[in-house]
C-alpha cells in the first residue's frame, strides 16, 4: 500500500503549496505587525467606501440574476419552443468570456462614443466609471450560476407535482410560491451563494468599466490592487484577507448545502 | 400549472388561458405547447440575455471588423499582440496537462483514500472558485515572490503565470471527475486484479477509459479559463512585453493606451478560442450521451 501513501502525499502536498500555505501566507502578512494595524488599513475611509460600493454592486446584481436564473431554468426545463439548444448554449457564454472583454464589450455598448452610451450622456446618465456599469459586468460575469444550478432540480423532479396543485385549483402564483420555488430552494441557494462569490470577487471587468477612481468607484478588489500598487502591502495583504474570509465563508455554506441536500436524498 | 414570469401581464383571466392551453399530462413529462407565458418569458430571458451579453460581444465584433478586415488582420498580427497570444496559448496548454494530472490524481485520492481531515481537503478544493483572482495573485506573490519566505521568487516570469493559472483552474478537473469515480463500479477493477493485471494496468486500461471524458471535459473548461484569465496574473507577471504580457493583459493595456481597434481585435480572438472550447466540450458530451 506505499504506492497509496505516496500518491495521498503528493496529492496533499501539491494543494498545500498550491493553495493552503500561499492564502495562510496572505494572512500572515497581514497581522505580521500585530491587529491594529491590519484594522485600521481596512478601515480608511477609502476602505470603507470601497467595502459598501462592493455590497451596492452585489446586492443589486445578484438578486436580479436571481430572478433571471429562476426565469430561464422554467422556461427550459418546462416550456417547448424552437432554438432551445442555442439558449442553452447561449447561456454559458460568460464563463467562457475572458473578464476583460467583458470590459471592453461594455465600454463599446455604454460608453460615452458606445452604441446606447451616446444618447444616455445626452440625457445625463452615466453608465461606464459609474455604479451601473460595474453592476452590469458584474451581472455578465455571473449570469449562468444560478440556472445551471436550479435547471437540473427542476428536469428531475418533473411536473408531477404542479400539476397536483393545478388540478385543486391553485393558479400559476399560488403553484410557483408553494410547489416549485420549495422545490429548487437548494439549487437556488447554492446557485445564489456561487453568484455573490464570483460577484464579490470580480476584477477585470470591473477595473475597465470602474475607472478606478480612487473612493468613488473603487470596489474591494480594486482596493487590494490599488493599495498594492501603492506599496501599502500592509492595506494590500488586509483588505485581501477580508476577501478570503469571506471566500471561507462561501465554502462553508457550499459544504453544508451539499451536505443537507445529500442526507434529504 | 405555470408560475406567471415576472410581472408581464400578470392578470387573472390570462391564469385560466395558461391552464386551458396545457395538454393533458402525457406518460412522458409533459411540455407545454408554446402559449401566452412561454413567449411572454422566452421574450424577457432573450430581451436580458441581449442586453446583458450578446449586443456587448456583437459590439466588440463590430468594432474588432468596422476597420475592414486588412485592418483587423494587421491588429492580430502586431508583433506584441502575436506574442502575448503564443504565451497565452502555449502556458494555458502546459497548465491543462499539468491539471489533468494532477487533477485526476488529487480526485482519486479524494474518492479511493481515507484519511483525518478530507472532508476539510474536499472542501478547500473549491476554494479557486470562491477566492477573488486578485487575491489569488496576491496570495502566490506572498510565498513565492520578492520577499517570501520559501526562497523561490517566480515573480515576473513565465512561471509565475503558469503557477497563478495551476491555481485558478485546480478544481475543473478534480470536480468533473469525483462524481464519475465515486460512480465507477469497483467490481470491474477487482475482476481485472484477480486476472493479474498490475495495479497500474488495471489503471491504465480499465479506470482510465471510463475517466477519460470527464478529464477532457475538466480540461476543457480549465484551458478555456486558462486563455481569458486575468486578475490572478496581472500582479505576479510584471506584464513585461514579449515576455510575460498574456493576451487579456495586452487587451488592458490597449485599451488604456486608448488603442480600441487593436484590443477589440485580440478579444475577437479571443472570442474565438473560447467559443471553440465550449462547442467541443458540447460536441464531445453529446457523442458520449450516444454512445
Amino acid at each position: 500500500m506505499t504506492g497509496r501513501i505516496a500518491m495521498r502525499v503528493v496529492a496533499l502536498g501539491y494543494l498545500a503549496a498550491l493553495l493552503a500555505i500561499p492564502v495562510g501566507m496572505v494572512f500572515y502578512r497581514a497581522f505580521e505587525k500585530g491587529v491594529g494595524p491590519a484594522w485600521d488599513a481596512v478601515t480608511t475611509p477609502p476602505a470603507q467606501h470601497a467595502f459598501w460600493l462592493t455590497l451596492t454592486v452585489v446586492g443589486i446584481a445578484v438578486p436580479l440574476n436571481a430572478i433571471f436564473g429562476v426565469l430561464t431554468a422554467w422556461l427550459m426545463a418546462r416550456r417547448q419552443f424552437p432554438g432551445k439548444r442555442i439558449l442553452d448554449g447561449l447561456i454559458d457564454l460568460p464563463f467562457a468570456v475572458s473578464p476583460v472583454v467583458v470590459g471592453l464589450a461594455l465600454i463599446l455598448v455604454w460608453g460615452q462614443d458606445g452604441w446606447f452610451g451616446g444618447a444616455l450622456t445626452d440625457a445625463g446618465i452615466q453608465v461606464i466609471f459609474s455604479t451601473p456599469g460595474m453592476v452590469l459586468a458584474t451581472i455578465f460575469v455571473s449570469l449562468p450560476f444560478v440556472v445551471r444550478e436550479v435547471l437540473p432540480v427542476l428536469r428531475e423532479e418533473g411536473v408531477d407535482q404542479e400539476l397536483a396543485a393545478h388540478t385543486l385549483g391553485a393558479n400559476g402564483w399560488q403553484t410557483f410560491w408553494r410547489i416549485t420555488l420549495p422545490t429548487i430552494r437548494w439549487g437556488l441557494a447554492y446557485g445564489v451563494i456561487l453568484t455573490t462569490a464570483r460577484a464579490l470577487g470580480e476584477f477585470g471587468a470591473i477595473s475597465i468599466v470602474s475607472g478606478k477612481i480612487a473612493g468613488q468607484t473603487e470596489t474591494l478588489t480594486l482596493f487590494v490592487e490599488e493599495r498594492f500598487q501603492s506599496f501599502d502591502l500592509t492595506g494590500a495583504y488586509a483588505a485581501a484577507v477580508v476577501l478570503a474570509l469571506i471566500a471561507i465563508v462561501v465554502l462553508v455554506l457550499m459544504t453544508r448545502l451539499q451536505r443537507d441536500e445529500e442526507t434529504k436524498r | 400549472m405555470s408560475p406567471q414570469p415576472s410581472s408581464v401581464g400578470a392578470g387573472v383571466g390570462t391564469d385560466i388561458a395558461a391552464g386551458a392551453s396545457q395538454a393533458p399530462a402525457a406518460r412522458r413529462v409533459p411540455l407545454a405547447k408554446p402559449d401566452w407565458s412561454t413567449i411572454a418569458a422566452g421574450g424577457t430571458v432573450v430581451a436580458w440575455l441581449s442586453l446583458i451579453v450578446l449586443v456587448p460581444i456583437a459590439a466588440v465584433v463590430a468594432k474588432a471588423l468596422g476597420g475592414g478586415l486588412d485592418a483587423f488582420w494587421s491588429s492580430v498580427t502586431n508583433a506584441q499582440a502575436i506574442a502575448a497570444l503564443k504565451l497565452t496559448v502555449s502556458v494555458s496548454a502546459v497548465v491543462a496537462i499539468i491539471d489533468a494530472v494532477m487533477g485526476t490524481l488529487i480526485a482519486w485520492v479524494l474518492v479511493r483514500d481515507e484519511f483525518r481531515g478530507k472532508k476539510i481537503v474536499n472542501a478547500l478544493i473549491d476554494l479557486p472558485f470562491a477566492l477573488p483572482t486578485i487575491v489569488a495573485g496576491l496570495t502566490l506573490l506572498a510565498l513565492y515572490g520578492p520577499k517570501g519566505p520559501v526562497g523561490i521568487n517566480v515573480a515576473y516570469t513565465q512561471a509565475a503565470i503558469g503557477l497563478a493559472l495551476l491555481f485558478v483552474t485546480m478544481p475543473f478537473v478534480v470536480r468533473a471527475v469525483q462524481p464519475v469515480l465515486m460512480a465507477l463500479d469497483r467490481e470491474v477493477e477487482e475482476a481485472a486484479e484477480s486476472l493479474g493485471a498490475s495495479p497500474l494496468t488495471t489503471f491504465r486500461r480499465v479506470v482510465l477509459p471510463t475517466l477519460r471524458p470527464a478529464i477532457l471535459a475538466g480540461v476543457g473548461l480549465a484551458f478555456g479559463r486558462a486563455v481569458g484569465e486575468f486578475g490572478s496574473i496581472v500582479l505576479i507577471s510584471g506584464n513585461l512585453p514579449y515576455k510575460t504580457e498574456v493576451a487579456s493583459v495586452f487587451v488592458f493595456g490597449q485599451i488604456e493606451s486608448g488603442n480600441v481597434e487593436g484590443a477589440a481585435a485580440v478579444s475577437v480572438l479571443l472570442l474565438v478560442v473560447s467559443f471553440v472550447v465550449l462547442l467541443a466540450i458540447a460536441a464531445f458530451a453529446r457523442t458520449k450521451g450516444e454512445a
